[in-house]
């Protein structure tokens, strides 16, 4: 590549990044540009690693990074150089078993470029091959499937011949040794996975131009997936993004001012400060306050149509009880019932956690569609006298009450009684009041914030609250 | 700008190599290229993966100086930058009875009566310096304006002294827990390298060459069971520093081979919580622990 052409392939990278949520400024591609023609051209790794280094600023980012990168500077152009590649789905497979047994990374790699190359093709290309006049209309029609290729290669059958292979050279009565491949197994399997989907990624890259490609086969980044809609690996990568978060939301809630401007004078801060003047004490120094402790109190909607959020209520919850002591939380559908002893015992996946909540705790009157009236009003008779002058209240649901009595004089007591109530709801803002929905009433007691996905709760969490 | 330190990315790896950091390809290479262009490195990552080892060993490997500033909540300019030191000053007027007070007031305000901290320290370094700012994300927000200060034109004003420029520009390495996100401003002004886990033969070198007794299948079969742990979803996964600890540890206790019985009695070096060590037996399949031999 010409260096003009460089350049050009950058800024072309650059907005597919910004395309993808991820803000990268000129100053980036500028540093992008100048760290190229110090490194070269001639290791891609370290080209990966140099981009990377300068147009990233957060670790979130590096897998839409990496996938959008294996469209903008691919490995090869066509077909895959792979060592003798296998001639059928049958040969591949037995190939594909022992890579997956080695961990060998290289050959995984071979491996899922020839299986999209064999079996991945759809459309009208494929018999008359790249080239040639005409394939304008069919160009548009075909490509290169992963799923098409991963359903005849059927990685996931193999695990039972990888984990053979593996524990054929290991003695009997090894349990560590196989649990430990067992897991390992999967991993690969997995990693092969990924590598099919980039291969075809890349392949269709070619076909059909980068930019296209960069922007619908690319998943979106973690942190903009709707609570809602998360899938069962978005939410697993989901809670890991908001472990931190949560904590720093209970320290913020646990709002405190962190230079006390009265109380005790600390002896030996205000002499040494009176140094500066002369040994004369004219400005004193206070002891600092004692940091506080979060007092926090959740109630979470557990209900139907906030299925997928309230598997996120229960991520921000777990992670929330697992750092802080005092931290009560309530779940309610029909009515509201304390799960604080619920979560304080548990270490199983999410799913299982909601399914025990609702089997334990007596949050159902009617179903699983959500009453907040009823809810709001139990919660004030019941566990009243939980809500303090100290104590913050975070409420997660969608405010849609089933149109049912939406009892606003409760929440306004939690709100008189506590030191403040914040309403995070899993909506667009603009669906808000629409039908059932209750929420511009709440949020006229308390202030309500959309929370659909990591950023926003990151943006609640740091600008909007109080701290 | 003075020399570059390195020549290439693979002369970046072997000399960190030689002063006992293994280097990843991504580490290399941003190190390389903080060197040429002239930029921070701001090293972000969870705990024990050798962030503040990086710095150590860049400076062992240059033969520069290392200079460190540990930041802490509350960290200010005195403590950061420059401090007068009052005492010695309010003793020098003492001292100047009879003297004409401009000679003296000038006099006050000069080289030796300012105390250096690790900032100007770096800047007016005229040998090769590496600047370590430690856990930045622990300091206030109000600091990270004054590192920008420092890292844009590496420069420090002092009002009674004039401008002080860097004599020789020092590596600077910037360290994040990630505890709080930093400012745009102070990031887009660094090379961002994320330190993670490595890979499981580049731990099982790292820990070949830090503990250099441990027999190599023992370190194989160790980094294996680290790396299961990993992908636990524990509230603290172990990291680089623990596994080296549990290699130590092996090599104390004379374990040849790691069992299921070994791994259970050990791996209160590798979990540090209650709940991490009760998931990783269960998840592991050890046997049920009967005494107590957890942390």
């Amino acid at each position: 590549m010409s260096a003009a052409a460089v350049r050009a392939r950058l800024v072309e990278f650059a907005r597919a990044l910004r395309g993808r949520g991820i803000g990268v400024g000129t100053g980036e591609t500028v540093d992008a540009a100048a760290a190229v023609e110090v490194l070269g051209l001639a290791e891609r790794e370290r080209l990966r690693e140099a981009l990377a280094a300068t147009m990233l600023r957060g670790s979130g980012q590096r897998p839409v990074f990496d996938a959008v990168f294996d469209v903008y500077f691919p490995a090869a152009v066509g077909a895959a150089e792979g060592a003798a590649s296998p001639a059928d789905v049958t040969e591949l497979r037995e190939e594909l078993v022992s890579a997956l047994a080695l961990g060998d990374e290289a050959r995984l790699r071979a491996l899922a470029s020839a299986g999209v190359e064999t079996l991945g093709a759809y459309g009208s290309f494929g018999a008359g091959g790249a080239g040639g006049a005409g394939e304008g209309a069919g160009r548009s029609m075909s490509g290169w499937s992963a799923y098409q290729a991963l359903g005849q290669i059927r990685p996931d059958a193999l695990l039972h011949k990888v984990l053979a292979a593996m524990n054929a050279g290991a003695e009997e009565g090894d349990p560590l040794g196989t649990v430990l491949s067992e897991r390992e197994a999967r991993a690969r399997v997995g990693m092969f996975t990924e590598y099919v989907n980039a291969e075809a990624r890349r392949r269709t890259a070619e076909l059909r131009g980068r930019e296209r490609i960069a922007r619908y086969a690319v998943a979106p980044q973690d942190e903009l997936v709707s609570f809602t809609s998360a899938t069962r690996e978005q939410l697993a990568q989901l809670r890991r993004t908001i472990q931190p978060l949560s904590r720093k939301l209970a320290t913020r809630l646990a709002a405190r001012r962190r230079k006390a401007r009265r109380g005790e004078i600390d002896v030996r801060r205000t002499l040494r400060r009176s140094l500066a003047t002369g040994g004369v004490p004219m400005r004193p120094a206070m002891r600092d306050r004692a940091p506080g402790r979060p007092d926090l109190l959740l109630l979470c909607d557990m209900s139907g149509s906030v299925a997928g959020f309230a598997q996120f209520t229960l991520l921000l919850t777990r992670a929330l009880s697992d750092q802080f002591s005092r931290i009560r939380s309530f779940a309610f559908v029909g009515r509201t019932d304390e799960i604080t002893h619920i979560l304080a015992g548990d270490g199983g996946d999410p799913e299982g956690l909601a399914a025990r909540i609702l089997a334990e705790a007596n949050v159902t009157v009617w179903g699983m569609s959500s009453d907040y009236g009823n809810s709001l009003g139990t919660f004030v008779e019941g566990w009243g006298d939980a809500v303090g002058p100290r104590t913050s209240v975070l409420i997660l649901g969608d405010a849609r009450t089933n149109g049912g009595d939406e009892n606003v004089a409760a929440l306004r007591r939690i709100a008189e009684r506590a030191k403040h109530v914040f309403w995070l709801n899993p909506e667009q803002e603009s669906l808000w009041g629409t039908g059932d929905s209750a929420a511009p009433r709440y949020g006229k007691v308390v202030p309500m914030f959309e929370c659909r996905n990591v950023r926003q709760l990151s943006y609640v969490v740091s600008e909007l609250l109080p701290g | 700008m003075a020399d570059p330190l390195f020549t290439s990315v693979d002369d970046v790896a072997r000399r960190l190599a030689e002063a006992g950091y293994l280097a990843s390809t991504a580490v290399a290479t941003t190190v390389f290229l903080a060197d040429r262009l002239g930029k921070p490195l701001l090293v972000e990552g969870p705990a024990g993966v050798g962030k503040t080892e990086l710095a150590r060993a860049l400076a062992a490997a240059t033969g520069s100086g290392l200079v460190r500033l540990q930041c802490y909540e509350g960290i200010d300019e005195s403590r950061a930058l420059y401090e007068w030191n009052h005492a010695k000053q309010l003793l020098r007027i003492t001292a100047a009875k009879g003297e004409a007070w401009e000679d003296t007031r000038d006099d006050v305000f000069a080289e030796e009566f300012l105390l250096p901290r690790p900032l100007l320290t770096a800047i007016r370094n005229p040998d090769p310096t590496v600047l370590l700012i430690d856990e930045t994300d622990k300091a206030d927000v109000e600091m990270e304006g004054l590192l920008l200060e420092v890292l844009g034109d590496f420069q420090v004003t002092v009002p009674e002294l004039g401008t002080i420029t860097a004599a020789r520009r020092p590596f600077v390495v910037l360290t994040s827990n990630a505890t709080r996100e930093l400012s745009e401003a102070l990031k887009r002004r660094c090379l961002f390298l994320h330190l993670d886990f490595p890979s499981a033969e580049l731990e099982r070198d790292i820990v070949a060459l830090q503990v250099p007794g441990l027999d190599s299948t023992l370190a194989e079969s160790l980094v294996r069971v680290v790396g299961a742990l990993r992908e636990l979803d524990l509230r603290k996964a172990p990291s680089i520093a623990e596994s080296i600890d549990w290699a130590r540890t092996l090599l104390a206790l004379g374990a040849d081979s790691l069992d299921e019985d070994t791994v259970r009695a050990t791996l209160g070096v590798i979990l540090k919580y209650q709940a991490d060590h009760r998931k990783a037996v269960s998840e592991l399949r050890l046997p049920a622990v009967l005494d107590a031999a957890s942390p």
